[in-house]
């Protein structure tokens, strides 16, 4: 069974979620070639074929893949897959993009961020915000798979894989890139980041939460994450909501400030290997699974954890 | 413009879920059931557009069971104008689903679809970009702003790391992200109009695609339980417990 793995990358390097990916590819077959689709991302190609257990990587070029868009990636992907048995994508913004239109178009059912393979047919995969798990199996002759790297190790370093160059058909007519405004910030990715610090409604305010959240976070290395309440009410950027319908991160670290711990906001932080909620509400649900509570007004537990962690030597 | 809302039915977000002893799915019975959050945002986006005088019409579509028209009828009081439900009492997957819109969008020749990004119960997120793949159409996921003019529409999405603005033409499949508006609550007299707008029922038969399963669910469990911690009584104690942990 040969496997694709479909790669994120910022044209330097593959991301980690790639990394994670290939992982769960491997758990599938022993021949997983990696697609890396850019402009201008040749050392990213190269990247992709110096991680251990690659057996090729393809190479594509063109503006639309830059942008992400699923139009093109559907045009590029779904040929290839007359030599594949299964297409795999991180389960980030970009990979569920652009997945299930690659599903329709080969008309299979999609298997939507599996935690786990069991083997070749049988994954796991969260439903319900991760309040149940269901195990599938599918009788699709081909998988289109996006995979929660989160429950996924990365795949090291160690291959030399081959770099095999392969065109694009012309991009669709129908969607034009207008632009984009990313965030640029030395904080590492949410997503897979070690430690994170997040804040929540108490912060009350954008600069409260900019003032508070994120020096804590920069003490740590950390990166910041947010709930819903925080995103919605403009304290932070959306891309910062951690939770069903935000990132899922399952960092060494979770800290989280003012969150009251709703069942979305769990469902994205809950498999972290140590929670520490800081809340004033000593029944605050976040403290249900936190391992180390700390009931205190924010405003001066903050300040406090910021002398105690310089003291520590950080 | 005439514009199509898919919306699904599902459990309440404020339910708290709970799989069966004999790990077939989870208890669905006897509790509340509500329409999908993000089937509210699309429907209240298309009632904007229709209150801007861009849209003409607005159809709410959903596939389920009986029940089901009691999220049609939710779509209909915030301002929808007619529903379809497609009555079935079986678990469809998104492939199916999308295969019955499109022959539903075939009938009603929408220009635009707006629809959730995810439904609450399965997940999935796959549902428009499928149908957008059947249909041959572009898509615009994720959307925290859409603008409809000149037979285009401009689409703010939320990406990774930030945000991405995509022009599709129409007709386009638009999903919706939380941050795309606040759904309105129906007030009494439009609840009451509701009752009298027109829901078509047909059945999944009636369109001749292929709805058979290509998952089988061999079990529903539960997610292994995180045992609560500790309260600590100070910043310096929970650095302290941190370094012990190694987590420092
Ligand atoms: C469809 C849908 C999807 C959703 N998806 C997500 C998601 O992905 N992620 C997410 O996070 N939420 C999500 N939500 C929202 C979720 O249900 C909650 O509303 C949200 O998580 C609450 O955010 P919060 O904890 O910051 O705010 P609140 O629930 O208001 O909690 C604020 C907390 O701060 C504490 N507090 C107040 N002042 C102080 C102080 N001075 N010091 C210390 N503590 C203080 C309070 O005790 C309280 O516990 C979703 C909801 C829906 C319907
Ligand atoms: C009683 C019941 C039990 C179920 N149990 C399971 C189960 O255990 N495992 C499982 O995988 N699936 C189950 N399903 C099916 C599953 O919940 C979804 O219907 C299906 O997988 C579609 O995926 P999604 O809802 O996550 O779609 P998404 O792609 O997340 O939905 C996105 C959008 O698509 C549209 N949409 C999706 N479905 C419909 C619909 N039916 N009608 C109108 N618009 C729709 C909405 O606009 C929605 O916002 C069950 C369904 C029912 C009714």
């Amino acid at each position: 069974m040969a496997v694709l793995v479909v790669a994120e990358h910022d044209n330097a390097s593959v991301k980690d979620a790639t990394n994670k990916t290939i992982t769960a590819a491997l758990a599938l077959s022993s021949d997983v070639d990696v697609l890396v689709a850019g402009l201008g991302a040749g050392a990213a190609a190269a990247s992709a074929a110096g991680i251990a257990g690659v057996r090729k990587v393809l190479h594509a070029e063109g503006d639309a893949f830059d942008q992400g868009v699923a139009e093109a990636v559907e045009g590029l992907v779904v040929p290839l897959m007359a030599n594949y048995d299964a297409v795999l994508f991180a389960a980030t913004a970009t990979g569920k993009n652009a997945a299930p239109r690659i599903a329709a178009a080969l008309d299979v059912s999609p298997i939507s961020e599996i935690q786990e393979v069991v083997n070749a047919t049988t994954f796991v995969r969260p439903i319900y915000a991760g309040n149940a798990l269901e195990t599938i199996e599918t009788s699709d002759a081909k998988k289109v798979i996006t995979v929660r790297t989160t429950a996924f190790a990365a795949a090291g370093a160690g291959g030399s894989a081959a770099v095999e160059t392969v065109t694009a058909g012309a991009p669709s007519a129908a969607v034009t890139f207008k632009g984009a405004e990313i965030v640029k910030s030395d904080r590492p990715e949410l997503a897979g980041a070690k430690r994170v610090v997040s804040g929540g409604r108490a912060m009350g305010s954008a600069d409260e939460f900019h003032n508070v959240i994120e020096p804590l976070a920069d003490k740590l290395g950390a990166a910041v994450g947010a709930s819903r309440a925080a995103v919605d009410a403009g304290y932070a950027p959306n891309d910062y909501q951690v939770g069903q319908t935000g990132k899922v991160v399952a960092p060494e670290l979770y800290v989280a400030v003012g969150i009251s711990g709703a069942i979305q906001h769990l469902a994205g932080m809950k498999d972290s290997k140590v929670i520490v909620a800081i809340n004033k509400d000593a029944d605050a649900p976040i403290f249900a699974i936190a391992d180390y509570g700390l009931v205190a007004d924010y405003k001066s537990a903050v300040p406090e954890l910021m002398g105690e962690l310089a003291k520590a030597g950080l | 413009m005439k514009v199509l809302v898919p919306v699904k039915r599902v459990i309440d977000y404020n339910v708290k879920v709970r799989v069966k002893p004999d790990q077939t799915g989870v208890d669905l019975a006897n509790v509340k059931m509500s329409m999908n959050p993000f089937c509210e945002i699309a429907v209240e986006e298309a009632v904007r557009l229709k209150e801007k005088g861009v849209a003409t019409e607005i159809v709410a579509v959903s596939i389920g069971p009986q029940q089901a028209q009691e999220t049609i009828r939710t779509a209909l009081a915030m301002g929808a104008d007619r529903g379809i439900l497609i009555q079935t009492d079986d678990d469809l997957e998104p492939l199916a689903v999308a295969k019955l819109l499109k022959a539903v969008i075939g009938e009603e020749a929408p220009e635009l679809v707006l629809m959730g990004k995810q439904a609450i119960d399965g997940d999935n997120n796959a549902t428009g970009q499928m149908m957008a793949a059947l249909l041959g159409w572009p898509q615009a996921t994720f959307a925290s702003k859409v603008e409809v003019a000149d037979g285009k529409a401009t689409v703010t999405r939320e990406i990774d790391g930030g945000l991405q603005t995509l022009e599709v033409a129409l007709p386009a499949i638009v999903t919706a992200d939380l941050r795309l508006n606040e759904p309105r609550y129906a007030s009494l007299p439009n609840i009451m109009k509701a009752k009298k707008k027109p829901i078509d029922v047909k059945s999944t038969s009636d369109y001749g695609v292929d709805v058979s399963p290509r998952l089988k669910v061999l079990k529903v469990t539960e997610p292994p339980k995180r045992a609560g911690g500790i309260k600590v009584e100070s910043a310096e104690q929970l650095v302290g417990k941190l370094k012990e942990a190694g987590v420092l």
